[in-house]
């Protein structure tokens, strides 16, 4: 599969589906694993990882995952790939960044992806839309259960499923919830938010570009603690108790700048409309920011009917439909389409060639602009 | 509150326990725990635990200082001074050599845990799936403890005593 046959549509987890999407945008867990009977990656010779790199690309290829799925060569995936991965959440910058022979098996719907030689010798990640992570667990564990019947895994029964760095060691899960929280963001309640996730051992980072930055108010929050708490606790917590919790303080927050400053919000609203509706140049990090602001407008009218002078406006707005180029009315999948289309690699890859960074901006503005002015 | 059997001192020590279901509470002074042995005998559990705990880990000498910087993996020739430079171990032998100085790295990164407690691979041993039950109760069971939860630690001791039973 090319990967030009994937970059004009979004992913599955983005498609704006799934419990609770209004405010969480999609699930994952993610599981680190090492085979026995070899070193850690860091301590192994090229011929070494080729060979673990070859013995997991045949058990995972051969898997029954119930669709297609395709492989590829990392590290020898040219620099624009590579990025495009990431932006997909299909690889993270440590795998595509790393060094020797290691590569990718992707699902056809990108909902599971299994990097072989990252910073362990297999990390397993299934997404899925929505507050799933039940989904993600059942789905994942099946996994790792029929990788099992043909590996053996390094494992010790005080330490758990033994990995590379001890931070991930016990049951390896990473679990990940990625969330949607301008309100908070715009109420200056999100440091609050931020100071309360680090006291539960919680991390925090910033769903798209990098560092921990969260552009478009994407927070991404994971467990921390791997060792000495099942998978099924920490899954049970986050789905329970942490995430329902932050989705009512988000839900909250709307509510009251709905009720108390329902001018303010009007104004972001109505000005991220009018200047992604005429910008000309628009910078990848503007245009997340302003797209959230609308992805906002049009949850609030849909989950809460919302009907403010701007909010009325924006939904009143033509776009273009999915695929035919037809008009058909804003929808959250328009603004989803247009953050994940034009991110830095996305663009690129969509327009068949690399381009500077002013190109680009020229370009994510043209897209922008024709979506939303039909 | 005096002591309930010589009633003269202060009664310092708190017992309870629980026997068959039936739970009995305490209060005596330390010299009338002392001639009743009953000091020892609450301690054991605790003392039983940690020796359980530190079985596996490394004998005295390779504790001091200078042992542990010489320490080094035969497998992957990990030294304690590499994985501090590089932040990640080199095979999984590697919680084996180190395992004295990594409990406590692993402790202070993981809130305090220790033990694993969940998924086991299907073609682990049996033994050794019974050791992880058995570490994880007696994690449960030195919590409980802390916590002076001492109908659950009960229930625990139990536990452990049934699971390791078959074994003898």
């Amino acid at each position: 599969m090319k990967l030009t046959e994937i970059s004009n549509n979004i992913n599955e987890w983005f498609s704006g589906k799934g419990p609770l999407c209004d405010i969480v945008i999609s699930s994952r867990i993610r599981l680190a694993r090492n085979l026995a009977g070899f070193k850690f990656l860091s301590r192994c010779s090229i011929e070494e990882k080729t060979q673990i790199l070859e013995k997991l690309k045949d058990v995972l290829t051969s898997l029954d995952l119930g669709q297609k799925a395709f492989y590829i060569s990392v590290d020898q995936a040219p620099e624009l790939d590579k990025n495009f991965l990431i932006e997909r959440h299909l690889i993270s910058r440590h795998h595509a960044y790393g060094k020797g022979p290691r590569g990718v098996i992707i699902a056809n719907s990108e909902s599971f992806t299994a990097m072989i030689n990252e910073e362990d010798h297999l990390r397993i990640q299934v997404l899925k839309g929505g507050l799933q992570l039940g989904k993600c667990a059942e789905t994942i564990n099946n996994i790792d259960n029929m990788i099992e019947q043909n590996v053996e895994y390094a494992f010790s029964p005080r330490f758990g499923y033994l990995t590379a760095c001890p931070t991930n060691v016990g049951t390896g899960i990473r679990v990940s919830v990625m969330l949607h929280l301008p309100a908070l963001k715009i109420t200056g309640q999100i440091k609050k938010f931020l100071n309360t996730t680090k006291d539960m051992s919680l991390a925090v980072r910033g769903l798209f570009g990098e560092g921990s930055e969260a552009a478009g108010d994407f927070y991404q929050i994971s467990n921390q603690v791997t060792l000495g708490i099942s998978e099924t606790q920490i899954i049970s917590e986050f789905e329970k108790a942490i995430i329902p919790e932050i989705v009512e303080y988000e839900t909250e927050a709307r509510k009251k700048l709905l009720e108390k400053d329902a001018e303010m919000l009007d104004d972001k609203i109505s000005r991220a409309t009018a200047l992604l509706r005429s910008a000309r140049l628009i910078s990848s990090q503007e245009a997340l920011l302003l797209l959230s602001h609308l992805r906002l407008g049009l949850n609030m009218h849909e989950y809460m009917g919302a009907s403010t002078p701007a909010i009325e406006q924006l939904c009143n707005l033509k776009a273009q439909a999915k695929r035919s180029g037809e008009s058909a009315k804003i929808s959250i999948t328009t603004i989803n389409r247009l953050f994940m289309l034009t991110l830095p690699a996305h663009l690129q890859i969509n327009y068949g060639k690399a381009l500077d960074p002013t190109h680009r901006d020229v370009l994510r503005a043209n897209i922008i602009r024709q979506s939303l002015n039909q | 509150m005096q002591c309930q059997i010589c009633n003269e001192n202060e009664a310092t020590i708190h017992l309870t326990e629980i026997s068959g279901g039936d739970r009995k509470e305490m209060h005596i002074c330390e010299s009338c725990a002392a001639e009743q042995g009953i000091i020892v005998k609450s301690q054991i559990p605790i003392n039983e635990l940690l020796s359980g705990l530190l079985a596996s880990t490394p004998s005295e000498d390779e504790l001091s200082g200078s042992a542990e910087t010489k320490l080094q993996c035969p497998r992957c020739g990990l030294t304690l001074e590499d994985f501090r430079k590089e932040a990640v171990l080199g095979c999984p032998y590697d919680y084996e050599v180190f395992e004295k100085p990594l409990s406590s790295l692993i402790e202070n990164v993981q809130n305090g845990k220790t033990v694993h407690c969940g998924k086991v691979p299907s073609r682990t041993p049996a033994d050794a799936k019974k050791q992880i039950e058995l570490l994880n109760l007696k994690k449960q069971l030195e919590e409980a403890i802390k916590a002076e939860n001492y109908e659950q630690a009960a229930k625990l001791r139990d536990q452990i005593e049934k699971t390791e039973q078959p074994k003898q």
